[in-house]
């Protein structure tokens, strides 16, 4: 009988280890271990043995089940472990056989460079204002202190609508109301500034981007469309020096620690004592960027604000020469040509 | 403005040093643009002796010339010009000279016949306008000197000033001379003396008419003149300053211009009808022949200089008659100087189209209280070239109440300099500072100045102005830097920053951003479908193009049609803009919104509204998808509106066929366009938590035949009605029309997730929410299929 059990034993070693595939080895698996298996059907005839040799057979089935089950555990893995490996070389991938990839898009640059100037004047502590980009004669210019003979107010500069426009001689003070309600396309973001003072009790530290219309010919720096961000600070006891500062951090801010800048003096209308800054690069060459200055008393007023108890300062500049700087890019009309070669870019 | 280096330095002792002094202008609010030395001698050009010359015949436009440099050597060159003959002494550019064009002259050969040089034109060497022809020089000259030797020529610094429209005084020497001076610390400019007449009374008679607009009109009688040329050193000076010398009358009128800032005209005495003037505004049909020989009608809105027998010679401020200019016959002038109204003269200047020299500077303001000096000045340089010059007595200054006063003291608070400049000046410091510039202190109490602005400072009119003065003198340099301590909170506004979401939202989904014209034309306009009731522009720059767009549909469309003809198909943008729509014209201002638009070429409708699903989903935007209101110009089966209550917020679908051809654009588009001011204006309500459950969740598929009218959306409403709180995700995951499905029906598929918060679901109530979606459905003319 033992010996029964020995060459079960060994038949069912032999053909535990001969299996090559799990799949195999599970029906392998109940055929040596399952009920109608050598060893089960050895145990069922125990109950004609004497009591001894029931004992000890019994026991020497129990271990030869013991054995081949745990050969089979240890097949089990060992041709896992194969067919993991096996297809994890099936699935070997070059990486750099690359078919076409996610597409992603791409933000104007216009936006990246107002994004980026947003970011560095919040850091300062300042607001984000905007407004409409069809204004009226009186925000555009009246309210900004610029003369009705001064040359931008002609439609020679400036983009007028159908939507209303009165034409009055200089002088004729009854048809001055009239001509500011002209409707016109804004020739700067100035008149944010306006519509901020009227309407926000200062302090005030904010900057106002957005686009602007000037009557030019597209050429490699002008384009007739494009885009300014202007800055206005009203509080009290805002002095010049704080212009400077200002200008001053934002340069650092945005252009690097190693950038400076200067104010020289100019004219604007809306400014007084109006300057140009310009910054100096690392390399000592200067860019000429924008124009700023002290609040225009009348400015103040035409915005309900009282010149003897509020001061401040404005500036502005423009957007897109921003990121021609950064970029290196010659022609303007480039950044408006929406081709998407010039999109990828960037 | 060109400002002559010497010319400075014969009013204040400036000095030479060239970058030095441009840079302190600069500091003083006059950009120096450029640094150019004007008639310096370029090196290589030499005289030289035209020896003989001669055509060749296969050459029609050059000829050639011998010349001999003094050294008898025979030289050839070509030649454009044919203005010179044998023994005519001219400047010969050697090969190897750099022109002051920047031009080298190489021996380049014409017809296989090398040059050896270049013959030279006085404009060639930086010597004037003159380039007609050689520059012929005396006779007698010696031969191969640098021709700036023997020329006598002086160079001349000149610096290209950008000058601000606030500084009318500095479109004269004496202007800037004062400045800089001022900046300097140096004495103040010496100035003509006062005129003292010593001839006969003689009058030119003047007969104010309409004074407000000429309020001073000076008139002086000067004879004894011989017209001839002016000195070397006034005509280099004009000619530096860009001017061409004339003959010594008109020259030393031009130079009291530069100078003084003071237009005048000399007219001959002889020939000046009626030996006077009379200043009165045109009469209806007038016209007057201009001294360019043109004949201009006139209105009776423009000022008209007459002779006293009322005859026109001249428009005031803007240019002289036709016979109003000198002879060289002329022995008596009436030196007339004006100060025009400017407003006025200005209208009639644009009018006219006619801006010259002396009309620039009366728009800009001249000194309404110069003309004596100006007067004396002009004495003082005519007697350099007429010795016998006679200043008559009997000079006439008409004046109308119209004049500004010469004296406009204007108060300056010490307080007020230091509160806007954040400097501690005290009432000396300031009054150091804008003295020398003629603002004169006359009274400081109390710390307030009293200031007198000068006349010749027209911008200059109250506070402000003075503390900007203070201010340049003092040196914006020397403010400090101070960084105002906001007390606002840096940030964006909740409308910005979901803007910024969104415009990444759409860059993550593949998008790139357009930024198309604001303007387009009616054609374009009607090509678009779009509604044609737009504003225009009344003066666009191109007639064409005046429509203020409406939508950026037209920019988006020409994109795509511009990257297809470069083989780039497939591309998908947007933009984000203001847009312009109709509107009914009663507002202040036009109806003005911000939008957004997508362009998805090569895809259709299904695409468009994948993108406003995840725009819905990511930034919480909602509108109702109307399909039964097609938006113009769009696909009439593929589109639909995108409306909040009664509002249309927008479109979304495919471009219309017929749009697309029209655009040239060969790929179908699917549009997507959103009024974001609207849409992104509304806050959108924040997610708040919601426990996930622990517990099991079952899967329902149903597939159900419904006709093609009833659309998916409602549907899925019934469904979600239908199956309440157990339904936490619901998907169509097929639809199918064909064989299987009546005409006119498709089969719908969805996959339903059902879940409780509290118990795993039994298979009785999947069982019954099954059967409410079942019947919900069902009134909607849905089919179960089986």
């Amino acid at each position: 009988m033992i010996e029964e059990v020995r060459g079960a034993l060994d038949e069912a070693l032999k053909k535990v280890a001969g299996v090559v595939t799990l799949d195999e080895l599970r029906v392998v698996d109940s055929e040596v271990l399952g009920k109608r298996g050598a060893l089960a059907q050895a145990k069922t005839k125990l109950g004609a043995l004497a009591i001894d040799d029931r004992k000890t057979i019994g026991q020497a089935i129990n271990e030869a089940m013991g054995v081949v089950s745990e050969a089979v555990e240890v097949r089990r893995s060992a041709l896992a472990h194969d067919e993991v490996n096996a297809r994890i070389v099936g699935e070997r991938i070059d990486l750099t056989e690359v078919l076409g990839r996610p597409t992603r898009g791409h933000p104007h640059l216009v936006t990246q460079a107002w994004d980026r100037l947003e970011d560095v004047f919040m850091g300062l502590g300042f607001q984000i204002a905007e407004g409409p980009e069809v204004e009226t004669d009186f925000y555009n210019f009246e309210a900004l202190n610029m003369p009705r003979s001064h040359p931008a107010r002609s439609g020679f500069d400036t983009l007028f609508t159908d939507y209303r426009q009165v034409i009055a001689n200089a002088g004729d003070e009854s048809a001055d109301a009239d001509h500011e309600s002209s409707v016109l396309l804004r020739t700067h973001t100035s008149p944010v500034q306006i519509r901020v003072m009227q309407s926000v009790e200062p302090p005030i530290y904010m900057i106002m981007p957005g686009r602007v219309f000037r009557r030019d010919t597209p050429d490699a720096t002008h384009m007739p469309v494009f885009h300014q961000i202007e800055g206005l600070v009203i509080d009290r006891n805002i002095t010049m020096a704080h212009l400077a500062g200002t200008i001053s951090a934002f340069t650092k801010a945005f252009f690097g620690g190693d950038f400076t800048s200067r104010l020289r003096p100019n004219y604007f209308p809306f400014t007084e004592p109006s300057a140009e800054f310009d910054i100096q690069r690392p390399d000592g060459t200067w860019i000429e960027l924008g124009g700023c200055g002290m609040v225009h008393p009348n400015v103040l007023r035409a915005g309900g604000l009282d010149p003897e108890e509020w001061s401040g300062f404005a500036f502005g500049f423009g957007i897109d020469r921003m990121a021609r700087e950064r970029h290196g890019i010659d022609d303007i009309r480039d950044m408006y040509s929406n081709d998407i070669r010039f999109i990828e870019q960037f | 403005m060109r400002i002559v280096l010497s010319w400075l330095n014969d009013l204040v002792a400036v000095g030479d040093d060239a970058p030095a002094l441009a840079a302190a202008l600069t500091q003083l609010g006059m950009q120096v643009e450029h640094i150019t030395h004007v008639g310096s001698t370029v090196d290589g050009v030499i005289t030289a002796r035209v020896l003989r010359t001669e055509r060749h015949p296969d050459a029609a436009k050059v000829h050639r010339v011998w010349v001999d440099a003094g050294d008898g050597v025979e030289r050839h060159v070509w030649c454009g010009a044919f203005n010179m003959q044998a023994d005519d002494i001219i400047p010969l550019a050697t090969p190897g000279t750099t022109m002051p064009d920047g031009r080298v002259i190489e021996p380049r050969p014409i017809l296989s016949i090398e040059s050896q040089g270049m013959l030279c034109s006085a404009h060639e060497l930086g010597l004037g306008d003159d380039h007609s022809g050689i520059l012929i020089m005396a006779p007698g000259t010696p031969l191969g000197l640098p021709y700036g030797e023997a020329l006598g020529l002086q160079s001349e610094v000149v610096f290209d000033i950008d000058l601000t429209r606030n500084r009318p005084d500095c479109w004269g020497h004496l202007g800037v001379a004062r400045d800089l001076g001022a900046r300097l610390a140096l004495p103040a400019p010496q100035l003509a003396q006062p005129l003292s007449p010593a001839g006969v009374e003689r009058t030119a008679t003047v007969d104010l008419v309409d004074g407000e607009r000429c309020p001073r009109f000076t008139t002086l009688v000067l004879s004894g003149i011989q017209v001839g040329s002016s000195p070397e050193w006034m005509g280099r000076r004009l000619r530096a300053a860009g001017m061409r010398p004339i003959n010594n009358v008109v020259d030393v009128s031009n130079y009291v211009m530069l100078e003084l800032n003071q237009p005048n005209h000399a007219y001959d005495l002889d020939t000046l009808g009626g030996g006077g003037f009379r200043i009165r505004l045109a009469r209806p049909n007038e016209t007057i022949i201009t001294l360019d020989g043109v004949e201009r009608p006139v209105s009776p809105d423009d000022l008209l200089i007459c002779d006293a027998n009322d005859a026109p010679i001249g428009i005031g401020g803007v240019m002289g008659g036709l016979h109003s200019e000198i002879s060289d016959a002329t022995t008596a002038v009436a030196l007339e100087i004006a100060y025009f109204e400017q407003t006025a003269m200005t209208r009639t200047m644009n009018r006219l189209g006619l801006r010259s020299e002396a009309s620039g500077r009366f728009e800009r303001g001249v000194d309404t209280h110069g003309m004596e000096m100006a007067q004396a000045r002009f004495v003082e340089l005519l007697r350099e070239t007429c010795p016998d010059l006679v200043v008559h007595a009997g000079a006439v200054d008409a004046r109308d109440s119209a004049l500004p006063a010469q004296v406009r003291p204007v108060e300056v608070r010490v307080s007020q300099v230091n509160r806007i400049l954040g400097t501690t000046l005290d009432a000396a410091q300031i009054t150091a500072l804008i003295s020398p510039i003629g603002f004169d202190v006359v009274s400081a109490e109390a710390n307030v100045l009293t200031v007198n602005v000068p006349s010749w400072r027209p911008d200059s009119s109250g506070e402000i102005d003075v503390v900007e003065e203070v201010a340049r003198h003092f040196g914006y340099d020397n403010l400090g830097e101070l960084v105002p301590n906001s007390t606002m909170h840096g940030r964006l506004s909740a409308y910005q920053q979901r803007r910024r979401a969104l415009r990444q939202v759409l860059l993550g989904l593949g998008l790139s951003e357009a930024i198309t014209d604001s303007f387009l034309s009616d054609a374009a306009l009607r090509d678009t479908g779009l509604a044609d009731d737009a504003i225009h522009i009344t003066n666009p720059l191109i007639a064409d193009e005046d429509v203020l767009r409406p939508s950026m549909r037209a920019g988006l469309l020409k994109a795509v049609a511009f990257n297809e003809s470069h083989r780039r198909f497939g591309l998908s943008f947007f933009e984000i803009g203001h847009v312009y729509p109709p509107g009914d014209r009663s507002t202040e201002l036009p109806p003005e919104y911000e939008g957004l638009a997508i362009a998805m070429a090569g895809r259709d409708a299904v695409s468009a509204m994948a993108v406003w699903r995840e725009l819905v989903a990511s930034m919480g935007l909602g509108a109702r998808v109307d399909q039964s209101a097609v938006p113009p110009g769009m696909h009439p089966t593929r589109s639909a509106t995108l409306s909040l209550g009664r509002d249309v917020v927008g479109a979304i679908g495919e471009i219309h066929p017929s749009v697309l051809e029209a655009f040239g654009v060969a790929e179908r588009v699917a549009w997507l366009e959103l009024d974001l001011t609207r849409l992104l204006s509304a806050e959108p309500k924040i997610a708040q938590w919601k426990a996930t459950s622990r517990y099991p969740s079952s899967d329902v598929d149903l597939a159900f035949v419904v006709a093609d009218t009833v659309p998916a959306e409602k549907l899925d409403k019934a469904i979600r009605q239908a199956a309440g709180g157990l339904l936490v995700d619901l998907s169509l995951f097929d639809v199918y029309r064909g064989a299987g499905a009546v005409d006119g029906s498709r089969s719908l598929a969805y996959r339903l997730r059902l879940q409780a918060a509290d118990h795993t679901l039994t298979d009785t109530e999947v069982a019954a929410v099954r059967a409410k979606i079942v019947t919900v459905t069902g009134k909607l003319g849905a089919q179960l299929r089986s």
